[in-house]
């Protein structure tokens, strides 16, 4: 039904898809799979339409075609259930589904009646029992991912692409849907099914297309697939290890944790961290590994005191229990916090380098009462040095730097603060691998000088490159933990996936 | 010279952009009207703009941090009406039958307190509810207005003697008191800006607010202190105003606060925050400034004024724009 041929998508130097070619027969569930980062993502959006810059060739009944944006595709008959949800919250289901592509009367009215009958039916179908009208916003967040499935519904579509449909919904949703799912296969449909979910891949998929750094591994039936062969498919490959000193011993813990919990924020009733207890000692690497959603993110930012009022537990810092309800607490505990977004949250990009090196620290360049110049770009030129940021000079905007150079500003910042555990979220997302073995080095060099260090990563290479010591998440809960000697990619994995069914 | 670092050159361009129109305002009114490059007519315009530069101050400072204030107008006219009521009648308490007298420095003193203190409360309600600055200021600004009428009684607080009227009329070493207010006013506010944590947080909040708040920095304390601080100055201004007319109007200030937005977008400063300056904010004040007095003195409707400050002001924004796509 479509198959695409050596697609080569690249992003500002780095290349997302190298090569590949797949196809996705029809009355056929396919299954994407892949690590992060692997291009499942990138892919799905060449083939609806959303990148139309890319190299390579799509057939879709044996003609090449080349979709310009998403309605392109739309009018071929490729619709995308995307894993955000993409909804108006103030329009009701009716209006959302026929967002765009509105039915009119002959008047050129909006022909209400219709499209509110054509949108009743899709729910039946889809057993979602709320009436049209309600408001998208007044739905959980299950019920909206049903009303995505139903809005690439509503087209007869020829081939439908599922990016993790099930993130957000509940089991009984999700044994609808694959009802849903097979109804399509027998009308002769393509499915492609990207999940991270095993049991659920087992369960649906007739076939399994891999993914790996950009390139496509294999694909083959699903039938004689055991869960662990998939897993050496998604990770086999030869990485190199920087660290791994086995049988290093860490001084004692510079943070301890203890049952920390953190309350979802808009379900009171669910906890997005559960119970976590786990201590980073002075000198050491943790690496904490989790899927998309495993909570890696909340975990750092709740340690750092951004989720004052919602997260509970004890957490000692060097031996005294302290509980962060600002940031500024615990940078002058002696906490930094290199966050995943650096472009929002790192750096002020209108602001030069120097003027974001000294932010979180500025009694380092005050001089009686009034911030000294002189004094700050030092500061600056000595991290510009120290890491070698590659800046025309002090002056220069954070905007105008490379992602790479970013990252080494924002570390400069906290290097300049002194701390005793520096926290690192996604370190080396979307910088080139010279950057990035550089920022491994420097990680290393300053866990040697007796700094803790907390690296959370969805990348395995990375965590296992630099840990000491492997925390793995999985749904808000510490579901495994390996030193250095025992991690390996598929024992980490394994830990990571949920399990749903 | 200039052009070999672009990130550096472009504040300088910008600044010296507004001085060239500046220049060539002052030049074409100075063709059209002999009375307008007079000493008199000199200080007369400095004097009417000081007021106008004490509260755009206050503005740049808000919009910095990527806010706005709509208040500013009416805490102005609150903050003249307190002064002056103050100093004219002091406070009678009828209970225990007590009077206090004010003296004119007890009666400034009673003013910035007023401005400050309804400037910190529209902080407080934007950062305690996290209401739009927008809402909370624009609440305000009918809320010190109904209070300046409740206080005055909707009539002009006058003859407030020569000591008060001082602040607004005098002179000092040659120059009107209200230009020495102003200046003393932005240079302390160029220093608090290039100088002082405060400063820097302003255009950190401004930049990135989530950044910041990584960084330590205490939003909410940073962002009150800012809406009290223009509170002050829209204070100060009322006194300027207050004390020139020797008259505390019940509808002073009404739309100071366009002429404060204008002043701060003509003078470079991003609406979003992060991005701007004081002294860019003064010019943009002596533009208008100049701007008023030129139209006046070339017989021009008030009405058509209004036309052409508007489009004064669309011109800059339109030519920021494009400074910035150019970046």
């Amino acid at each position: 039904m479509l198959v695409a041929e050596n697609i080569t998508k690249r992003f500002a130097g780095v290349t997302a898809l190298d090569k590949v070619c797949l196809e996705f027969p029809a009355g056929q569930v396919t299954a994407v799979i892949g690590e992060n980062g692997a291009g499942k993502s990138t892919l799905m959006k060449i083939l609806s339409g959303v990148y139309a810059d890319y190299e390579g060739q799509i057939y879709f009944r044996g003609q090449p075609v080349r979709f310009a944006s998403i309605r392109d595709a739309q009018a071929c008959g490729i619709a995308i259930i995307h894993q955000e949800l993409n909804l108006v919250p103030y329009l009701s289901i009716a209006e959302n589904l026929f967002l765009g592509r509105e039915l009119t009367t002959d008047w050129g009215l909006l022909d209400q009646k219709q499209m509110r009958r054509k949108t009743q039916e899709l729910l039946t179908r889809l057993k979602l029992d709320v009436p049209p009208d309600t408001l998208v916003g007044e739905l959980k967040v299950g019920q909206q991912q049903v009303v995505e499935i139903a809005k690439a519904l509503l087209e007869e579509s020829e081939v439908i692409i599922m990016d993790e449909p099930t993130s957000a919904i509940s089991e009984s949703e999700v044994a609808v849907l694959f009802g849903l799912i097979r109804d399509l296969r027998r009308e002769g449909k393509a499915v492609v099914y990207i999940s991270h979910k095993l049991d659920e891949l087992f369960t649906i998929a007739d076939r399994y297309v891999v993914l790996r750094d950009g390139h496509s591994i294999e694909s083959g039936p699903m039938a004689g697939m055991t869960p662990d062969d998939i897993i050496r498919k998604m990770v086999g490959r030869d990485i190199t290890i920087i660290r791994q000193q086995a049988g290093k011993t860490c001084g004692e813990p510079v943070v301890t944790v203890r049952d920390l919990c953190l309350r979802h924020p808009t379900r009171p009733n669910e906890n997005q961290l559960k119970n976590l207890s786990f201590s980073v000692g002075r000198g050491e690497i943790v690496g904490l590994f989790g899927l998309m959603g495993a909570g890696r993110t909340e975990l750092l930012e709740t340690l750092f005191g951004l989720h004052h009022g919602r997260a509970s537990g004890r957490v000692w810092v060097e031996g005294k229990e302290t509980f962060f309800t600002a940031p500024i607490g615990a940078i002058k505990a002696g906490l930094g916090l290199v966050p995943e977004d650096r472009k929002r949250d790192g750096l002020v990009l209108g602001l030069d380098v120097q003027t974001n090196i000294s932010l979180a620290d500025l009694g380092n360049v005050e001089k009686t009462g009034l911030l000294n110049r002189v004094k700050e770009a030092l500061l600056a030129r000595k991290y510009i040095t120290d890491l070698r940021i590659k800046t025309p000079s002090e002056k220069q905007e954070a905007r105008n730097l490379s992602g790479g150079n970013q990252q080494k500003i924002v570390l400069g910042k906290w290097l300049a603060t002194n701390p005793r555990l520096l926290m690192l979220d996604e370190p080396t997302r979307g910088i080139d691998i010279n950057a990035k073995n550089e920022i491994y080095k420097l990680m290393l060099q300053l866990a040697d000088a007796g700094m803790g260090i907390l690296v959370a990563s969805s990348e395995l290479p990375e965590i296992l490159a630099v840990s000491d010591r492997v925390l793995v998440l999985s749904e808000g809960r510490l579901t495994a933990e390996f030193s250095a000697a025992e991690a390996t990619e598929n024992a980490i994995l394994k830990a990571a996936i949920p399990s749903t069914i | 010279m200039q052009l070999a670092l672009p990130a550096n050159s472009r504040p300088l361009l910008l600044k010296f952009q507004s001085l060239i129109a500046l220049f060539v305002l002052c030049l074409g009114i100075s063709l059209l009207s002999d009375k307008f490059l007079t000493g008199a007519n000199f200080w007369n315009v400095l004097r009417q703009i000081s007021v106008n530069v004490c509260i755009s101050t206050g503005m740049t400072l808000v919009v910095l941090t990527a806010g706005i204030d709509l208040s500013v107008g009416s805490v102005l006219a609150l903050a003249g009406a307190i002064a002056a009521g103050l100093l004219r009648n002091g406070i009678a308490l009828t209970g225990p039958d007590l009077f206090i007298g004010f003296t004119v420095l007890g009666a400034v003193v009673a003013g910035l307190g007023t401005g400050t203190a309804l400037g910190w409360f529209n902080g407080w309600v934007i950062t305690r509810f996290r209401l739009p600055p927008f809402v909370a200021t624009l609440a305000m600004l009918t809320i010190a207005r109904g209070l300046t009428m409740l206080w005055t009684g909707g009539f002009p607080i006058t003859g407030l003697g020569d000591s008060f009227d001082y602040l607004g009329t005098g002179w000092l070493l040659g120059i009107p008191v209200p230009v020495w207010v102003s200046g003393l006013i932005v240079a302390l506010a160029v220093l608090v800006t290039n100088k002082t944590r405060l400063g820097r947080y302003i255009y950190a909040i401004g930049g990135s607010e989530s950044a910041a708040r990584l960084s330590g920095v205490n939003i909410n304390r940073v962002k009150t202190t800012v809406y009290a601080l223009a509170g002050a100055l829209a204070a100060v201004g009322g006194l300027l105003v207050t004390a020139r007319l020797d008259s505390a109007q019940p509808n002073a200030g009404s739309s100071y606060e366009l002429d404060s937005i204008a002043a701060v977008v003509i003078g470079g400063t991003s609406l979003a925050g992060g991005r701007g300056s004081i002294l860019g904010t003064v010019q943009g004040a002596v533009i208008i400034g100049v701007l008023n007095n030129g139209l006046v003195l070339l017989n021009v409707s008030p009405f058509w004024q209004q036309v052409v400050k508007g489009f004064v002001i669309l011109l800059a924004v339109i030519i920021d724009k494009s400074n910035a796509k150019n970046d």
